[in-house]
């Protein structure tokens, strides 16, 4: 909730769609400030209670109605978060700047909605042996380390099972919150949104100039795109998310396989899956958020010269960030070095594939939709990702099994190739 | 050798209706040509399919004697292009674009960097040079995007509205370097809705209507085409306009 009304607070600030027109109009800043916040904090109240009502419901129904003081506990709770989030990106505004607060906001939405899973998978891992984030809530370690029933950490459960008292106490403590949080802050939205809109007119950082490099066409595009991705702190932070996520499997299968397989069982697969992860989004920037298409479009090269330059600079990072990696499984086995290597080029070279069969030409500030521009491209690149990790891990066991992921994962190709566009194919 | 810088002959194109009409147009070398015409003329897809980001359905493209067609990386080395809106890349600086576009067209590194300096003295970019691309107003990224076009030295140079969203200043310098082009020998095409600009700097102008060129020829000549001696361009473009309007209704 705190991840999502983090967002949201933070798209406030920054998104332009409307914010020019209605702060050049006579309408007070202080109702326009009151009425984005509480749309936030209504629309992550819905989104809470929507997901919570099956069962909410259910309890209702077969245990008596005091359960649906739950919905007012989730409202009062989202409420609070809206709160938070608010004085976090306020704060934020404060210390780091406009320029630097967007990405931060972001990546602690993201740490912190990411944090929230993955923390609980892993102690459910590590004391459990399993993913089940509901077994970690029951086993006898947690309930040990728990704090008293009489502590006020339960109000909001006791609110849940519907409490009168903590069920009040939640509620003004949320929405009074809340409230507050308007009310105090609502004067300086304007100077922050205003700030926030000056972001990109206040970038004057001057770099030193170097002297041109001698480059044949291939290199001044692979150069480009290097230049490009280092600069880019949202690729930055969404890969490392997506790395972050593959920490809770890597986990699991430490502990269910690490001590007799050795550790070549958790890193191959997670470090071949990452690889397939990190390259479908590095080609998405390369192949289709180009920023300046007609350029390179009306440029003395050939199409196919420019898909090849791209997929170079894309595996070249993939070979930069994975080497030192491979390295190190270099330094215990080179037959699994070598394993691991062959499987991190095949699933960096599907993603990077699939990315090239789905590409449409789009700005890279769109990188965050491109998940949704294309389901198939998404889901086939995952897969794909999936598949070659089981395949790189049975195969490092030198079991026959591997053929089995191995066949799904071309298989995944195959559909993703048939389900792309035409025209696209190559 | 040619003394056509563009040759465009039996040119068609359709998108949901017609857009352009078997177009026959010709352009001389060293020559500043504007292409005129009301919204939906077609001005901007004839220039796009010359720059080879539209294909055209039927006719052929010849620029400074190279069938666009049949031979596109060659055509495509001696050209530039232009549009409204401004190609470059946010987290470049000027200088950092130029090296790039001066690596697409192959131009000798050493040489790249001291036109590159050159264009962007001229072009009034000197204090931004090392800045990023993002953080610079339309004007002074449209203006590095006339550096881009004009850093590997081209033959013919193509632009679409190309002084959309600047200031006088800033228009009055891509004016100036687009002239001391011409009058280099380049070749400039350029479309534009402010006819001040046209009127004082084309030789020759070409009016659009209904992806047909229904004019063509110097001012004087144009004026002599509606019968007034001393009118505007304005003044001619849209008695033109009318013109074949009504033909087209009456047909």
């Amino acid at each position: 909730m705190l991840s999502q009304t983090m967002e949201s607070v933070t798209r406030a600030y920054y998104a332009r769609s409307d914010l020019d027109l209605v702060l050049s109009s006579p309408v007070s800043t202080r109702k326009l400030f009151a009425v984005r916040t509480t749309a936030v904090a209504l629309t992550s109240m819905l989104l809470a209670c929507l997901l919570a009502s099956p069962l909410i419901d259910v309890l209702a129904f077969r245990d008596g109605p005091h359960w649906l003081a739950a919905y007012l506990v989730l409202a009062a709770l989202a409420a609070l978060a809206t709160a938070l989030s608010v004085l976090m990106t306020i704060g934020l505004f404060r210390t780091a700047g406009p320029k630097r607060t967007r990405l931060i906001a972001q990546i602690i939405a993201g740490i912190v909605g990411a944090g929230f899973i993955i923390g609980i998978q892993a102690v459910a891992i590590l004391s459990i042996g399993n993913m089940d984030r509901f077994s970690v809530l029951h086993s006898p370690e947690l309930i040990a380390a728990a704090p008293s029933a009489q502590s006020l950490l339960w109000l909001p459960a006791r609110a849940v099972t519907g409490d009168p008292l903590a069920v009040v106490v939640i509620a003004v403590l949320g929405f009074g919150a809340l409230a507050l949080v308007v009310q105090r802050t609502s004067g300086s939205f304007a100077r922050y949104a205003i700030a926030a809109a000056g972001v990109s007119q206040a970038q004057v950082q001057q770099r030193p100039a170097k002297p041109f490099r001698k480059a044949s066409q291939r290199q001044a595009l692979r150069l480009k795109e290097w230049r490009l991705l280092r600069r880019d702190p949202w690729l930055l932070s969404q890969t490392l998310m997506q790395i972050l996520y593959l920490l809770p499997p890597a986990l699991l299968l430490w502990v269910s396989y690490g001590q007799s397989a050795g550790a070549s069982v958790v890193v191959i697969p997670v470090v071949v899956m990452a690889a397939g992860q990190l390259a479908g989004g590095l080609a998405w920037l390369a192949i289709s958020g180009e920023d300046a298409h007609d350029l390179v479009v009306t440029a003395p090269i050939k199409p196919r010269a420019v898909l090849i330059a791209k997929i170079e600079a894309v595996l070249g990072v993939i070979a930069v960030v994975f080497g030192p990696i491979l390295l190190l499984i270099g330094l215990g086995s080179l037959q699994l070095a070598a394993i691991t290597g062959a499987f991190v080029a095949i699933s960096a070279g599907s993603a990077t594939a699939i990315q090239l069969w789905f590409r449409a030409p789009m700005r890279r500030a769109m990188f965050r939709r491109r998940q949704v521009a294309s389901r198939a491209a998404t889901i086939s690149e995952a897969l794909s990702s999936i598949m070659w990790a089981g395949t790189a891990v049975l195969a490092a066991s030198e079991l026959w099994l591997a053929s089995i992921p191995a066949a799904f994962a071309a298989l995944t190709l195959l559909i993703a190739w048939a389900l792309s566009p035409k025209g696209k194919r190559v | 050798m040619t003394d056509l810088a563009l040759d465009i002959s039996g040119l068609r194109k359709s998108f949901d209706r017609p857009v352009v009409n078997d177009l026959e147009l010709k352009v001389r070398q060293g020559e500043f040509y504007a292409l005129l015409g009301p919204n939906g003329a077609g001005k901007t897809t004839i220039l796009r399919m010359v720059a080879g980001l539209l294909q055209p359905e039927a006719g052929s493209i010849r620029i400074c004697g190279i069938d666009s067609r049949t031979d596109p990386v060659a055509a495509k080395s001696i050209v530039a292009w232009v549009s409204d809106e401004p190609m470059v890349y946010d987290r470049l600086t000027p200088l950092e674009y130029l090296e790039f576009v001066a690596g697409l067209w192959e131009v000798d590194a050493r040489l790249a960097e001291q036109r590159a300096h050159e264009l962007i003295d001229w072009l009034g970019l000197k204090p931004h040079a090392n800045q990023r691309c993002g953080g610079l107003s339309k004007g002074m990224l449209q203006k590095v995007a006339l550096a881009g076009a004009l850093v590997h030295d081209p033959r013919l140079i193509i632009l679409d509205e190309p002084l959309t969203g600047l200031d006088a200043g800033s228009a009055r310098q891509v004016k100036d370097v687009l002239k001391q082009k011409v009058a280099s020998g380049v070749t400039v095409i350029m479309t534009t809705h402010i006819l001040e600009v046209a009127e004082r700097m084309a030789e020759r102008i070409g009016v659009l209507a209904g992806g047909r060129l229904i004019a063509e020829g110097t001012l004087t000549e144009l004026r002599n085409r509606v019968g007034r001696g001393n009118t505007t361009l304005e003044e001619i473009f849209l008695d033109l306009v009318a013109e074949n309007t009504s033909a087209d209704a009456a047909a």
